[in-house]
């Protein structure tokens, strides 16, 4: 089966705590799973194929209808698998053979397990509240019905995604959410600032898509199946290099995906899509793609010590790259999507510290899936109030305007700054705490240091929109939403708020032991009382020092020029657009013109060359062709005469 | 006398050829047409009489009748020219051409 495996010594380190997927078939309620997808995948066909005017009225319904369905179907199915032994909690429903072409077979095929069970709650609950907050949201656009087929349809594939029991199977949901993400993103294409967003969101992720697609070549190739079950089996037969390969491969194209640094650029772009899409799509799901494929992929990245040490890297550089970015963003949503990035840093660092760093991962997943939604649809609502505005200096003083959107963006920033007892205190404080413990100082302090830089610019945010003068623009007139959009608002709150419930009595731990496997105790240097003390300093140092700049100042209504190189580079994404286009898109730009040159010259030069002399040559050649017959007559008779030669000297010779 | 009847032929067939290509007249040209025809038919009545079986005569006769068929329409066409163009020189009609 394979042959590389013979020429690389095999693995030994490390096995013994890598599970092998053995799956039991599924029964009772759980062989309902592909209804999980399919509702929102018909949601979207009938949306879509139907058309905008004819499904107007009840399009948002249908498309509502159908995720929260899927999100009832999660949650009895979540509870039948809870009903479980901990050895049969991994499920997987073998729909049809997929792809047959000789010694090639893919399975159209679910697995659901521990990890699919969170995800699938996320995706069908939180993308629930979204759809029922794109109601009042998208009210008045005219194409809201499209709107609810392309969220229907992201759902579905996000579904894929987290449910195929292979690579291709996930490369499908990839792809899926990738043309959604697409589609969404240039929702409103008539303005060209979100066309272009979406065109750079989908090349960007063409890039990691490519580690994706050669990922799963090299797995089969490898091993000679896509499947997970049939792939964790044979790890251990697999060279250190083939390992290694895969688990950078998956790495690229979890970079793609989740907006981390070097394929960081497309997401701050991103936010010019609706609101809603930003939260769903571009905080709570698609993003953390990345982080689930490389928890997924556990079984690949536990053997390989190059790759996790470059997720630990990517992570703990992207942690500190958003956040930076947040600081300097005046557009909210930038600011929020820079912490979208931040944050998904931190899942990734977790991810790539191995086995005791998944569970976080995972954890902090869910608690930014909560709290991240709940800020974007909260600064969606304060977008309604202000008249689309999002420029946050012209914000200021909406705590009693708004009161329930402030109250629960409220609950949000205090979880995501890591406030003692809300969601985000407990998940960040794992994920910093096996840093220290796991990877060493560097990435530790690189944690600590960006829950610092996490509470400085989400206190700024905070102070710049709620608190303070009001910098309003003439003729706003604030008023809080329709309970269409505060109800999701109020849930994902309290969400944000009870996240932390996970980690009781260490169950998301021991609920996700039968994907990544056993976590022994890890040592540490001081007591991990110390550290959240610690981080908890540092966390209150950020909001001090946000409190005295920000607060304390008064707010410029345009952006002041004269500024740090640092806030320079910061509002300039710290020119990761720049560097992409100097060193990838200036060069291919010559290079495609020195091509288009040698095409134009030397290919088009040869062909039309060789055409124009035989229409010289003919040209000359037409003349024998004189109309008198008497030439005709000479030239047969010459011919003749040839031939007769011809045969003579050949006769005698 | 093979080789007297064979000189006669190519003699014959010289003449034609010629007359072929240095007259203008149609119907000149047609008349050395036949002559290299019938010098042609020599040629093969001697060699036939040379082997002493019919091949020879049998391509005679076929040439014969090819000729006949070829005076037909060849006059034909050559009355239709003069017709038109008041003139029977090949060289005149040369419209055909680059």
């Amino acid at each position: 089966m394979t042959t590389t495996a013979a020429f690389l010594p095999a693995l030994a380190e490390g096995s013994g705590t890598v599970p092998v997927i053995h799956p039991t078939e599924a029964d009772g309620v759980l062989s309902l799973l592909w209804l999980v997808i399919a509702l929102p995948a018909l949601g979207a066909a009938v949306i879509l194929l139907a058309g905008n005017a004819r499904t107007k009225p009840w399009a948002h319904l249908l498309g509502t209808g159908t995720v929260l369905g899927s999100f009832v179907l999660s949650l009895l199915a979540f509870f039948a698998l809870m009903g479980r032994d901990e050895a049969e909690r991994t499920v997987t429903q073998h729909l049809w053979t997929w792809v047959e072409a000789g010694s090639f077979t893919a399975d159209a095929g679910l697995l659901y397990d521990p990890l699919s069970a969170l995800f699938l709650l996320l995706i069908t609950g939180v993308g629930g509240l979204i759809h029922v907050y794109s109601i009042g949201y998208m009210e008045h656009d005219e194409r809201r019905p499209r709107f609810f087929g392309y969220l229907n349809l992201f759902v579905a594939s996000m579904l894929v995604l987290v449910l195929a029991d292979n690579y291709l199977g996930v490369f499908l949901g990839w792809e899926g959410v990738g043309l959604a993400s697409y589609l969404l993103i240039g929702f409103w294409q008539h303005k060209p600032s979100a066309a272009v967003a979406a065109k750079k969101a989908f090349v960007v992720n063409r890039v990691g898509d490519i580690g994706m697609a050669l990922g799963t070549m090299l797995a089969f190739a490898t091993f000679g199946t896509t499947a997970f079950v049939g792939i964790s089996a044979a790890t251990e037969q697999a060279g250190q290099g083939t390992m290694t390969a895969l688990g950078l491969l998956f790495l690229l194209a979890a970079c793609g995906k989740s907006a981390q640094v070097p394929l960081q650029s497309w997401l701050l772009d991103a936010m010019e899509g609706p609101t809603p899409v930003s939260a769903l799509i571009h905080a709570a799901t698609m993003v953390t793609a990345g982080v689930y494929l490389v928890v997924r992929s556990n079984f690949i990245y536990e053997y390989t010590e190059v790759a996790q040490t470059a997720v630990v890297i990517v992570g703990a550089v992207t942690l500190l790259w958003g956040a930076v970015i947040g600081c300097a963003k005046d557009d909210i949503k930038k600011a929020l999507a820079g912490s979208t990035m931040s944050q998904i840093g931190y899942m990734m660092l977790a991810a790539g510290l191995g086995v005791y760093g998944y569970a976080f991962a995972i954890f902090h997943l869910l608690t930014h899936g909560f709290f991240k939604a709940n800020m974007f649809l909260g600064a969606g609502s304060v977008m309604h109030a202000m008249d689309d505005d999002v420029d946050m200096r012209r914000y200021g003083a909406l705590q009693k305007a708004v009161p329930v959107t402030f109250l629960t963006f409220a609950m949000g920033y205090l979880a995501i700054i890591g406030f003692p007892g809300f969601s985000g205190f407990w998940s960040k404080d794992k994920i910093i705490e096996t840093a220290f413990a796991e990877s060493g100082l560097i990435a530790g302090l690189a944690a600590l240091l960006g829950a610092g830089v996490t509470a400085f610019y989400m206190t700024r945010v905070m102070l710049m929109t709620f608190f303070g003068k009001k910098r309003w623009e003439k003729g706003v007139h604030p008023h809080e939403s329709p309970s269409v959009m505060t109800v999701p608002l109020m849930v994902l709150a309290a969400l944000s708020v009870l996240g932390g419930l996970f980690l009781l009595g260490d169950w998301i731990t021991d609920w996700l032991t039968p994907v990544v496997g056993e976590t022994g105790h890890h040592e540490l240097a001081v007591s991990p009382l110390v550290i959240t003390l610690v981080i908890t300093a540092t966390v209150a140092v950020g909001v001090a020092i946000a409190w005295f700049t920000v607060g304390k100042a008064d707010i410029p209504r345009t952006a002041p020029a004269n500024v740090s190189f640092v806030t320079r580079a910061a509002r300039a994404d710290l020119y990761g657009d720049a560097l992409n286009e100097s060193l990838l898109m200036r060069p291919g730009d010559r290079f495609v013109g020195d091509l288009v040159t040698f095409d134009d010259r030397g290919v088009d030069g040869f062909v039309s060359g060789t055409g124009s002399a035989f229409a010289g040559m003919s040209g000359r050649f037409r003349r024998i062709q004189t109309g008198y017959v008497r030439s005709y007559a000479l030239s047969v008779l010459l011919g003749a005469a040839l031939v007769l030669g011809a045969l003579l000297v050949v006769n005698l010779a | 006398m093979t080789t007297e009847f064979l000189a006669l032929s190519a003699i014959l067939f010289t003449i034609g050829c010629v007359g072929v290509l240095t007259r203008r007249n149609a119907i000149v040209v047609f008349m050395c047409v036949e002559l290299m025809l019938n010098a042609c038919n020599l040629a093969f009545v001697t060699f036939a009489r040379q082997h002493g079986n019919l091949d020879g005569q049998v391509a005679a006769f076929f040439v014969m009748v090819v000729a006949a068929a070829e005076v037909v329409v060849g006059l034909a066409i050559i009355m239709t020219i003069f017709r038109t163009r008041r003139s029977a020189s090949v060289d005149d009609a040369s419209l055909l051409k680059y």
